[in-house]
């Protein structure tokens, strides 16, 4: 059993300032919320049957990347994650702010690769036909990739752009590895201001599910959700998620930054934990969410958790085992109504939960698996879960600022 | 006796193991030997056909086999070693029980062209989409493929290995990227979060979609004959980056363990600082304001100024730009000097081993502080007299080093550097 890397909260209290969401339920924070409260879901089961994805609400994405030139320099994902980012700095109401732009730090969980589905497509068939001339897939490259492609496939490469396009440019770090690499970033950044290392960051990620090349990939080990959309909670007999498109970014800083500048809190970020579970019996990892949950620190019982729960198995049973230990917890699956969107799941979750902290109330119960229960009054404080669907588990803290 | 904590009150990080894998060789002797020497390990590509390519050279680690052959496969085989070397010489923990973090600086993961050719092979047909391969992909004929195309499954693997403690970070900042990993370490253990922290950069990317890429955007040297002669920086007529593979993994701990438990103590991490460059994605701002504030950064966090640096490991990738850039920031911080501190680059000699590039100069730069001597930039013939560097051209100077900045600059802006010195301050 791995031992537990947390952030641990110094006497710096850290505030979530400014939150960005650009997902398949719309753009804005009220877009979303609306939608959320609403029930509504939007999923697409035809265009890339028989597996279902969860497609990005498209926007005018001048209003985030104003000039064109830098749109063409980005593939989806990217651009996704860039307006995203440029929402949550509005948000935070650091948009162009030249001064704190240039000392922000900056931790991005991204993946990446966005591949030219025609050109790989073309050498195949080019295979398949007999061409098997040695230098043949050079030839096929250099005559056929685009050049700019490459630096839409570069991970850090989304934290570049939002540099450009944003000015942030502090430092900037990118965290790669599925979904753990969200809880990381978080917990990297918190550690650091917590610390007195760093006062404000950007952090977040983005992530486009309308890609054949993501499908095959989780293919290989058939994670993907085919033929009909179920709710997370309800897909153990027809498991698998389904990629979701969506930019998560948040501001976060110290209290005292932030009240320096009269900037207003949507929630505090106070405990960010994460571990590698072995994963080599049952039982893993239900074990190791029920210790990273002994170290969030104190909490009132009867709160909410809302969880990156993929509906891949085995490790949504697993962490419906860890769920059903906390019972009189309001659980909200954001696979549900998102889809997944790897990397980007855990900055989405905190993200939510630090507007239903703000808003007072928790959006309503998505389904009728008994998971996820009303609330009844205004949350104080809601823990977010992540739960790779390979490896990598995560949990934050996010409570009223009271 | 020195101060357990450095100016700022901060526990001090030093580094007590180390570990290396290059194109010249596995460990610190032999690369130590040739690197000294000015040899190259630069050669013709002979893992895949080079023809319609370019650009048909590299610094590949070709005595180092994986079965079946993946980029990401030989990137997870090059971090084991040079991790193998480091945990020897540290001492540290036990087998399988490393008490820290892992930091890992690694290449962007993708499907690779192998197996999307065997998909395409599975598939039977000769007009192929990609919804044929997402048949072909699915009930379990290619499963191991998921866990080795993970972003996170060289760190993953690396964890069942050497026993890190809690979830290892997978980091890229491009070329930067070793550079941030030990600064993760740095930062962590400044922290008091941990003891101790495996930070490890390892590349093993030259494959034909990497080197094409690459060409794609002119980055790379076509002086393909000799190989060895391609990589030339600071040099008059230089013509861009050698692509390489390598490993470099360090333990840093903090001083205090490190004297309780008797480690080797091999060299002290003084500063790290990184600053983004907002002006384009592959160069750098014209005016190099945002190298000349990473060095500043750097120096600030060590707690040092311009006179304190003997020695510049650069990171002399001798593209056109990057080396006229590199002289312009350092000579901005550094004024006159900058043409008094001996220079070097080590990508002459192993070439551009990418996200392990700031590890593996960072190793050899405490090699360079341990044996008082500065590896050559080989290739030196005509120097760029637009650079006048002190450059420690074509072979090593003996000279007394007591501080080294070594400097890491990549794709999407990413700025950063390190300072390593022999002993506490």
């Amino acid at each position: 059993m791995t031992e537990i890397t947390t952030a641990k909260p110094g006497s710096t209290e850290v505030w979530i300032t400014g939150i960005g969401l650009a997902t398949s339920l719309g753009e804005g924070i009220d877009a979303n919320w609306d939608a959320l409260t609403a029930g509504r879901i939007n999923v697409d089961e035809k265009n890339f049957a028989p597996y279902v994805v969860h497609p990005w609400v498209q926007v005018s994405l001048d209003a985030q990347i104003p000039k064109k030139g830098d749109q063409r320099q980005m593939e989806a994902w990217q651009r996704i994650g860039t307006y995203a980012a440029g929402l949550a700095l509005d948000s935070a109401g650091v948009k162009g702010n030249k001064e704190i732009l240039s000392r922000m730090d900056m931790v991005v969980a991204a993946g990446g690769g966005e591949r030219d589905l025609a050109v790989d497509t073309a050498i195949l068939s080019a295979q398949a036909k007999g061409n098997s001339a040695p230098g043949f897939l050079n030839e096929r490259l250099m005559g056929d990739l685009r050049p700019t492609l490459f630096l839409a496939q570069l991970s850090n490469l989304l934290a570049g752009n939002i540099a450009i396009v944003h000015g942030v440019c502090g430092t900037s770090r990118t965290f790669m590895g599925e979904e753990v690499a969200g809880v990381d970033a978080t917990r990297i950044a918190l550690a650091r201001i917590a610390a007195g290392q760093s006062d404000i960051a950007l952090i977040g990620g983005s992530h486009n599910g309308e890609r054949k090349d993501l499908l095959v990939l989780y293919e290989f080990g058939d994670f993907n959700l085919r033929d009909r959309f179920a709710p997370v909670w309800a897909r153990e007999q027809h498991p698998g998620f389904a990629l979701g498109s969506a930019g998560a970014f948040l501001v976060i800083e110290s209290k005292a930054h932030a009240t320096a500048r009269g900037a207003k809190p949507f929630a505090r970020l106070s405990h960010v934990v994460s571990d590698m579970s072995p994963r080599k019996r049952t039982g893993d990892v239900t074990a190791t969410l029920e210790q990273l949950w002994s170290q969030l620190g104190p909490r009132e019982g009867g709160g909410a958790i809302i969880t990156g729960a993929t509906g891949a198995e085995p490790v949504t049973s697993e962490e419906r085992a860890f769920l059903q230990k906390h019972a009189d917890f309001a659980v909200r699956s954001t696979g549900t109504r998102f889809g997944h969107t790897m990397e980007t799941q855990f900055a989405l979750g905190l993200g939510l939960a630090a507007l239903s902290i703000s808003r007072g109330a928790l959006f309503p119960a998505g389904d009728s698996s008994g998971v996820e229960i009303e609330m009844a009054g205004p949350p104080s404080q809601i823990v977010v879960v992540g739960a790779g669907h390979w490896r990598g588990e995560g949990m934050a803290l996010v409570e009223a600022v009271g | 006796m020195t101060a357990p904590r450095d100016k700022f009150g901060r526990p001090i990080v030093v580094v007590t193991g180390m570990g290396i894998v290059t194109s010249l060789g596995a460990g610190k002797a032999e690369n130590w030997a040739k690197l000294t020497a000015g040899e190259s390990g630069i050669r013709t590509i002979t893992r895949f056909p080079i023809d319609a390519l370019k650009t048909t050279m590299a610094g590949t680690v070709d005595f180092v086999s994986v079965d079946p052959f993946t980029s990401t496969g030989l990137t997870e085989r090059l971090a084991t070693m040079a991790t193998g070397e480091a945990l020897e010489q540290s001492g540290i923990g036990s087998k399988a029980d490393f008490p820290g973090p892992l930091f890992l600086a690694v290449a962007p993961v993708e499907v690779e062209w192998p197996q999307r050719m065997e998909l395409g092979r599975a598939i039977g047909k000769t007009d192929i989409t990609y919804d044929d391969m997402l048949r072909v992909s699915s009930g379990g004929r290619f499963t191991p493929y998921h866990e080795r195309f993970m972003f996170g499954s060289v760190a993953a693997h690396l964890v069942e290995t050497f026993g890190t403690k809690g979830s290892p970070i997978s980091l890229s900042t491009a070329c930067a990227s070793g550079a941030t990993a030990i600064q993760l370490g740095v930062e962590a253990i400044r922290r008091g979060e941990t003891e101790a922290a495996l930070c490890v950069g390892t590349e093993g990317s030259v494959n034909p979609e990497a080197l094409v890429r690459f060409s794609l955007l002119s980055a790379l040297s076509t002086q393909n004959d000799p190989p060895q002669g391609a990589s030339k920086p600071f040099s008059k007529h230089r013509d861009g980056f050698v692509m390489a593979e390598g490993a470099g993994a360090l333990v840093l701990e903090s001083y205090e363990a490190a004297v309780a438990r008797g480690a080797p103590i091999l060299g002290v991490v003084a500063g790290c600082g990184e600053l983004t460059d907002t002006f384009h994605r592959t160069r750098s701002s014209p005016d190099g304001k945002p190298i000349i504030g990473c060095i500043q950064k750097t120096l600030a966090d060590a707690g040092m100024t311009p006179d304190d640096i003997d020695h510049i490991n650069a990171h002399g990738t001798s593209t056109p730009e990057n080396d006229k850039m590199e002289y312009l920031g350092v000579s901005a911080v550094f004024g006159e000097r900058a043409k008094q501190i001996p220079v070097s680059s080590n990508k002459s000699m192993v070439g551009h081993t990418i996200s392990a590039a700031g590890a593996v100069e960072a190793i050899i730069s405490l090699l360079t502080l341990e044996h008082q001597r500065i590896p050559p930039t080989i290739n030196y013939d005509i120097p760029d007299p637009a650079i006048p560097f002190d450059v420690v051209g074509n072979s090593a100077r003996d000279q007394r080093v007591t501080a080294v900045m070594s400097n890491s600059f990549g794709f999407g802006g990413q700025n950063a550097s390190l300072i390593l010195t022999r002993e506490p301050a």
